[in-house]
């Protein structure tokens, strides 16, 4: 039993550490563009199939930097072409442009790499368990919640201490004072949105050696990281990873009493949280 | 208060020119059945449209006139098509119990989760809107015993109904099928229309055009919100039922996502601040997707396509170009 209870836990933990890469991407979005990017998921899926494309050329490691970083270019020019057209414009606009965009990624991704699941090899010396009776802990899912970790932290120090991270704080805050200071807030935008674009293509690679590729990978992870934002509280980050890894643990400990509700849990808890905290674990009052 | 109101178009008096739309719009889809086949239509087609038109145009009640965008709604309406299909599966051979049945089921998730949210605004609306959606459909997913779970839920269909002095043969009809739901069609776009033209209606107006100034003057925006998000919630279930009745069948893809997106963009398409705006949508929509469809496997690209040009070049729907062009 406390084998099953680890195992599960253990998983959650993965699964969490994917709905935080994904949420935090998200988020970044959502707090200085105000966009809930729905394609996110596509662009993950991308990244995913852009490193199974790299590996053969330039090996496993290099492609890990290398697919994140061609799908946030990709994610850039198309901010840039499109996105950022509409910033400022009623909300549905932006939701359903967006979705089209999602359904276009993802019809592209199948239309080149065929309907079935393709899948993305991890070196061989990182995917064997480590030992018998803890089968489930391999290398290759230590270090995957050891890159996240990584991301993570450097993500927060990059938010923390660099300039640019220094203006996308201040922009969530209040970006028409951020634009009147001479900061060139288009721009920053479009970076911010390439960020988000870049955790969501390394989720995706990261993803990809774990559970394989398909061209609709990313939907499983979608929606609950809307619900890893909301619980988390909107506009907090901090509260974002809480809330992400929060639903990995919770969906994964369901699974081992009930395991069809192991899926709906995570609205559940969304609920109650709405319910008795509306702003989130970390939101700021008022908020919405 | 009145100048906000006043300048709303749904709260100008019913003139000449808006008895002559009407007019038109009612002519067009009473002779439906008998116009479509010449465009390469079929009656079922038109059925297929009135019914997701319904469920555009209940939307729209939200994001037209009250000015808050539900990105969620399908969940509303797969609650009506699957109200209305369990209890035919299940309980009784009824075609208006079934409906009955999907709008209330629709409409209590509705008041739920509106009571839930009415203190988010744009953006935020829209993302808890989509959040709570997957609960249902996680539901009628999982569920296999009573929804019969991916699969969908077969073996029921719907049924004749008696008048008394009349047999209305709904089930192999397409023709009676077609005018029972126009009837239906008309009572809940009838209802929808007095509720607009309602001191509540207006008052949804005002909130939309400006909340701040709305609360100002007392209104209690929160539960103005949270009824008209359960009064969509009914209307969207009704179409639900009229859905479920249409197929025979009910399945989760009626409560996904994907859904919702299709909702909107139909509501778009139209134009969101014209009361048939989504159905003209929804009729553009659903021929332009049959038509995709059955000319290339990678219809989603070209679906995706009509989403980001609707979005791009045509903001305003093609009844919202129309309207601005008249009144330059």
């Amino acid at each position: 039993m406390l084998q099953l209870i680890l195992f599960n836990l253990f998983n959650g933990l993965i699964i969490g550490a994917f709905y935080v890469l994904v949420s935090l991407g998200l988020s970044m979005i959502l707090n200085l563009s105000n966009v809930i990017n729905f394609a996110h998921g596509n662009f993950l899926a991308l990244g995913g199939y852009l490193a199974y494309v790299l590996i053969p050329y330039i090996g496993f490691w290099p492609s890990l930097l290398v697919a994140p970083l061609l799908t946030a270019v990709i994610g850039y020019l198309i901010e840039v072409s499109m996105i950022s057209r509409i910033y400022g414009r009623d909300p549905i606009y932006s939701l359903l442009l967006t979705f089209g965009l999602a359904f276009m990624i993802q019809d592209a991704c199948r239309y080149i790499w065929g309907v079935n699941g393709l899948p993305l090899t991890v070196p061989n010396n990182i995917s064997q368990p480590l030992s018998q009776t803890y089968f489930f802990l391999n290398a290759y899912r230590l270090f995957l919640v050891a890159i996240v970790a990584v991301s993570v932290l450097g993500l927060f120090a990059f938010l923390r201490y660099s300039r640019m991270g220094m203006r996308i704080r201040a922009g969530i805050l209040d970006l028409d004072t951020v634009s009147a200071l001479g900061i060139n807030v288009r721009r920053l935008r479009s970076l911010n949105f390439a960020f988000g674009i870049f955790l969501a293509g390394l989720a995706g690679v990261l993803a990809g050696g774990q559970i394989g590729l398909n061209p609709n990978m990313g939907d499983n992870l979608l929606l609950p990281s809307f619900v890893a934002i909301i619980v988390g509280g909107m506009g907090s980050l901090v509260g974002t990873l809480l809330g992400g890894l929060t639903i990995g643990v919770a969906a994964a400990l369901t699974a081992v009493v009930w395991p069809a509700a192991s899926d709906v849990v995570v609205y559940i808890i969304m609920a109650v949280v709405l319910l008795v905290r509306p702003r989130g674990f970390l939101g700021e009052e008022g908020m919405q | 208060m009145s100048a906000t109101v006043m300048r709303a178009p749904a709260a100008q008096p019913l003139d000449r020119h808006r008895l002559l739309v009407l007019g038109l719009v009612w002519v067009i889809l009473l002779l439906c059945p008998f116009w479509i086949p010449f465009i390469g239509g079929y009656t079922s087609l038109g059925t297929r449209i009135l019914v997701l038109g319904l469920a555009a145009m209940s939307l729209n009640f939200l994001i037209g006139f009250t000015g808050i965008v539900s990105f969620g709604h399908a969940a509303y309406f797969g609650l009506g098509v699957y109200g209305c299909g369990l209890i035919l599966r299940y309980v009784t051979a009824s075609t208006p119990l079934g409906l009955v049945a999907g709008m209330l089921l629709g409409g209590l998730a509705g008041t739920i989760i509106g009571a839930l949210i009415t203190k988010r605004r744009g953006i935020y609306f829209a993302m808890v809107t989509i959040a709570f959606q997957q609960i249902f459909y996680f539901i009628a997913y999982k569920w296999n015993g009573l929804t019969g779970g991916f699969d969908g839920l077969r073996g029921f269909t719907r049924a004749n109904i008696n008048l008394g002095f009349a047999n209305l043969d709904i089930i192999k009809n397409d023709y009676v099928f077609y005018y029972f739901v126009l009837f239906v069609f008309a009572i809940v776009a009838g209802v929808m229309g007095l509720i607009l033209r309602s001191p509540f209606g207006r008052t949804l107006l005002a909130i939309r055009e400006n909340e701040r100034r709305a609360r100002f003057l007392g209104i209690n925006v929160e539960r103005h919100i949270w009824l008209a998000f359960t009064i969509s919630a009914i209307f969207i279930a009704i179409a639900g039922g009229l859905y479920a009745l249409l197929n025979n069948f009910a399945d989760p893809s009626s409560l996904y996502t994907d859904l919702s997106g299709e909702l909107v963009i139909m509501c778009v398409l139209g134009g969101i601040r014209v009361f048939w705006g989504p159905l003209l949508g929804a009729a553009v929509y659903v021929v332009l997707q049959d038509w995709i469809s059955s000319h290339t496997v990678n219809w989603m690209f070209f679906v995706g396509l009509i989403f980001v040009i609707v979005v791009m070049f045509f903001p305003r729907g093609l009844l919202g170009i129309l309207r601005r062009r008249s009144e330059a």
